[in-house]
């Protein structure tokens, strides 16, 4: 077992807190850096998604997981960001400059609608942004001359740097350059006032009152941040299906971005990771499942759904702490063994108390 | 000179009066006790003052200057800081990050900058943490720094939100009945924080207390309340003869 | 527009708002009782629809033995997702319990397609296609049915919560588990009545809206709307979760004449979303802030 000593204040600060760290980052980095060079074109396009999901995802934790405000209405923001981003890119805007402009729009919209809904909470805000997606929805269905409507629009073909951004490789890297450069951001909002903020207001709204915060413009910023990152992620997301349809940012798409931060589990940028792997991977996962299960059962139709809706369910009864929980439980089995204790981790019972007074 | 005034307070919720028209004045670099039974609205004028409660009357003044409309989320940094009844820290963090939150409150923080974490913000990270160490090291905190709130027994969190009040350095602090919930020599510790907090950091304390050994120890003055009216205020053992509050309060108890 | 066809327009609102706030009750139920939001009601209730096709189309029943036996089967679902997979989340953060009736609902769809396929059914009432005509307005009887049928369950939930203690009960549970454990309610009974009781609405919404809508896996998505009612109506309150969800097929069916098509479809939330800028917390509860 590994005991950090610390010798200065600045060891906190720091983002990778010993060597160890250091070397597996490195080594992931590495790996993730050589995969185009021998893997199939396919899985590139695979992993690519996983970024993006990743990218939103850090949205998606900022707000549900840092400032405990459930959205369920995201896919309204990814496909702001991404219409957004395919009409600037249809005007003429390069790459770069647009997938900014396109994440900056994308905040700045969600900050206007969070101004009033954000005077809500729990339940209220949750059924408030569920309508929010349902009204978006329904804008890009009929506001044709900007959406194009039920039909939807082509993404342009974008360049950067000289290179065709839509073959495979290039599109892997700049998806993982966003993600890392969107994880550094998100990770030192958290250590510097900022995201202090917001977990004050997440664990304790009076508390955060009284410590001089103000939950309006806190709350106001995570949404426009999240909304940012969210629209980051519609960006590239634009790209990565090069057709842009309404149908493509539904409810289910929401619930399948909250799916991923609970799963991953809740506040913690490594649930983000493994939060995206997993819903990146489910589908994989299902279609080899229906080669290996009976006739019968494999061809019923919406399987999909149902097994979304049971992992779901497994990880809130079974491992509310999501996969990246359970991975500290299972490395702490390790680093002590043999000398862990089954109930470390033990939950204790635990009571509601209601926070509304009446 | 007085640094917190309240004048003709009244607050009612509903049909019920909760404050009847309280004044009284808190001096610089006093500790101040406001006892009574409960629901005599001590909390009430707690509140008042955090401005969690409009009041229907009355005025506030702190080091000369309105409150009484201020904005809730301005009260910190004007320079009061409260605790509260049953602990209300941020569960889910260390103890270090509940003190680095309280001390947020004198930074102009900006997202951007926060999110490239330039070299200014740094700076500012670890001059603020030397001030929370030497908290730490006041209240005896250091073998919980990085322990997350909800798993530290209660008597420890009621210190973390005595530490977490100074760390926003006010220079009155508010402490809402400290004493609930602790053992007696948690207690009796108490009565020696709250004179350290009094005369090393020179902070004024406002207090609600049930415990009188407590109160009697640590007050320079004494307030007695009972329903929503001040009975007298005065030294302790003025106070505590005092015949209405015998009666409201102490009544056989300690008479 | 002439007076025959507001009628008209209306009563089909009216009738529609009525289903909206049949969920938003079976909603609010439980959110009152026991702090869970529900987000599978919409679903209970497109159970509940095909639990009545099964009853009377298949199995033959008379409408009436069917909607009994709906209920009554609906509400025995009810208690058995409850013992299931609510159970064992008491005490849990509300957000994960919200997160866990949103699974449900994947599920409840996906087991509706498996089980009756995935294309629309109608079924068979002693209602259908008749019309009622005064002067130049006809009114579908089955609408009217809808209303009439509404009126009756509101009338005996509301003598079932006036004289049954159980209804004080449920208060105290959702306000304070453990007070309400330590005063002798039992709070898993409480959840499970909870439960049983809003999925029987469900199940009786469902027979409601059956002649007036097709039965498909999908049809549950207007839970969304009932839910935008029970928030108008303020999460706390039963009447207010009716009267907001009537409201809303009202709006609505106007909307659908009077403007653009978007805009129509949008309508319930562009509603629901100016009430709460008016009042946060919808028309009939009041949310203050935490005690400290």
């Amino acid at each position: 077992m590994r005991f950090l000593f610390r010798t200065s204040h600045r060891i906190d600060l720091a983002l990778f807190q010993h060597s160890g760290h250091l070397l597996w980052y490195g080594l992931l980095a590495a790996l993730l850096l050589a995969a185009p060079l021998v893997l199939d074109p396919f899985y590139l396009g695979e992993l690519a998604q996983v970024f993006i999901y990743a990218i939103a995802g850090v949205g998606l934790m900022l707000l549900v997981g840092y400032t405990g405000m459930v959205s369920l209405g995201h896919a309204a923001f990814l496909a702001i960001g991404a219409y957004a981003h395919a009409r600037f890119m249809t005007w003429g805007v390069p790459f770069l400059p647009s997938l900014l402009c396109a994440a900056l729009f994308t905040g700045f919209v969600s900050m206007l609608v969070g101004l009033p809904v954000l005077r809500m909470t729990g339940v209220y805000l949750a059924i408030a942004t569920l309508a929010l997606a349902e009204i978006v929805e329904q804008v890009l269905t009929h506001w044709t001359s900007v959406t194009g409507g039920f039909r939807g629009m082509r993404v342009p073909d974008a360049e950067i740097f000289g290179m065709v951004l839509d073959a495979p490789r290039p599109f892997f890297y700049v998806c993982l350059a966003v993600l890392v450069a969107s994880m550094f951001a998100a990770l030192n909002i958290l250590r510097s006032p900022t995201g202090r903020a917001l977990v004050a207001v997440r664990d304790s709204e009076t508390s955060a009152v009284s410590m001089g915060i103000s939950l309006v413009r806190t709350k106001t910023l995570a949404f426009t941040l999240s909304g940012m990152f969210t629209g980051l992620a519609g960006a590239l997301f634009a790209h990565r299906i090069g057709h842009l349809a309404p149908d493509a940012f539904t409810l289910i798409t929401s619930i399948q971005l909250l799916l991923m931060v609970v799963v991953g589990g809740l506040g913690s940028m490594h649930g983000v990771i493994f939060g995206a792997i997993f819903i990146g991977l489910l589908p994989q996962g299902i279609a080899l499942a229906r080669d290996v299960l009976p006739q019968g059962v494999a061809n019923l139709p919406g399987i999909e759904p149902a097994v979304f809706g049971a992992i779901l369910i497994a990880f809130l009864i079974l491992e509310p702490d999501g996969i990246y929980g359970r991975w500290l439980k299972i490395r702490r089995y390790f680093e002590e063994f043999p000398l862990y204790r089954k109930d470390t981790f033990k939950r204790q019972q635990r009571f509601l108390t209601t926070e509304r007074l009446q | 000179m007085s640094l917190l005034k309240a004048s003709s307070l009244v607050l009612s919720f509903g049909g019920v009066q909760a404050i009847k028209d309280v004044s009284f004045e808190v001096s610089e670099g006093e500790v101040f006790s406001i006892i009574g039974p409960n629901g005599a609205g001590k909390t009430s004028i707690f509140n008042a003052i955090s401005r969690f409660y409009d009041l229907d009357s009355g005025r506030i003044e702190f080091q000369g200057r309105d409150i009484t409309e201020a904005k809730d989320y301005t009260i910190a940094a004007l320079g009061i800081a409260r605790t509260f009844q049953n602990c209300e820290l941020f569960e889910h963090e260390s103890v270090l990050k509940n003190l680095m939150i309280a001390s947020d409150v004198h930074r102009q923080s900006n997202v951007l900058r926060d999110m490239l974490f330039l070299p200014s913000v740094r700076r500012q990270e670890l001059a603020a943490r030397e001030h929370i160490e030497e908290i730490i090291d006041l209240l005896d905190l250091q073998a919980y720094r990085y322990e997350v709130i909800a798993s530290l027994p209660f008597g420890v969190r009621k210190m973390v939100e005595i530490a977490r009040g100074l760390c926003l350095r006010p220079q009155l602090i508010l402490l809402d009945e400290p004493s609930s919930g602790l053992n007696p020599e948690e207690t009796e510790d108490l009565v020696f924080w709250i004179e350290d907090i009094n005369r090393e950091l020179g902070m004024t304390v406002l207090m609600v207390e049930h415990d009188m050994r407590l109160v009697g120890e640590v007050s320079h003055r004494v307030m007695a309340m009972n329903e929503g009216e001040v009975l007298t205020t005065g030294s302790f053992d003025e106070v505590r003869s005092h015949p209405t509050v015998l009666e409201a309060y102490l009544g056989g108890e300690h008479g | 527009m002439d007076g025959a066809q507001f009628l008209q327009v209306l009563i089909v609102g009216l009738s529609q708002g009525c289903v909206y706030g049949l969920i938003a009750l079976g909603f609010v139920l439980i959110y009152k009782a026991t702090e869970v939001v529900n987000f599978a009601q919409g679903d209970l209730m497109m159970i509940g629809m095909f639990v009545a096709f099964t009853f009377l189309n298949v199995l033959g029943m008379p409408y009436w033995l069917g909607l009994v036996c709906t209920c009554a089967s609906m509400a025995l679902i009810g208690a058995l997702l409850e013992r299931a997979l609510i159970r064992p989340m008491i005490g849990e953060p509300t957000f994960a319990v919200l997160m866990l009736t949103v699974g449900l609902g994947f599920i409840l769809r996906s087991f509706a397609s498996s089980v009756w396929g995935a294309d629309p059914k109608a079924i068979h009432n002693p209602f259908s296609g008749e019309v009622l005509t005064f002067g130049d307005v006809s009114l579908g009887f089955e609408n009217i049915a809808v209303m009439v049928g509404t009126a009756m369950l509101c009338i005996a939930l509301g003598l079932y919560f006036r004289y049954a203690r159980i209804g004080v009960s449920m208060q105290a549970a959702s306000q304070n588990q453990l007070a309400a454990v330590l005063v002798g309610i039992s709070v898993n009974r409480i959840t499970s009545l909870a439960w049983a009781l809003s999925a029987g609405i469900a199940g009786f919404a469902g027979v409601m809206l059956a002649p007036v809508s097709l039965i498909d896996p999908q049809v549950g998505f207007i839970g969304i709307k009932a839910f935008a009612a029970a928030i108008i109506g303020g999460l706390g309150s039963l009447p207010g979760a009716l009267i907001a969800g009537i409201a809303i097929g009202v709006i609505e069916q106007f909307a659908q004449i009077a403007l653009p098509t978007g805009l129509a479809t949008a309508s319930p939330y562009l509603v629901m979303l100016i009430m709460l800028i008016v009042r946060p917390s919808g028309l009939f509860a009041s949310v203050q802030r935490k005690k400290v």
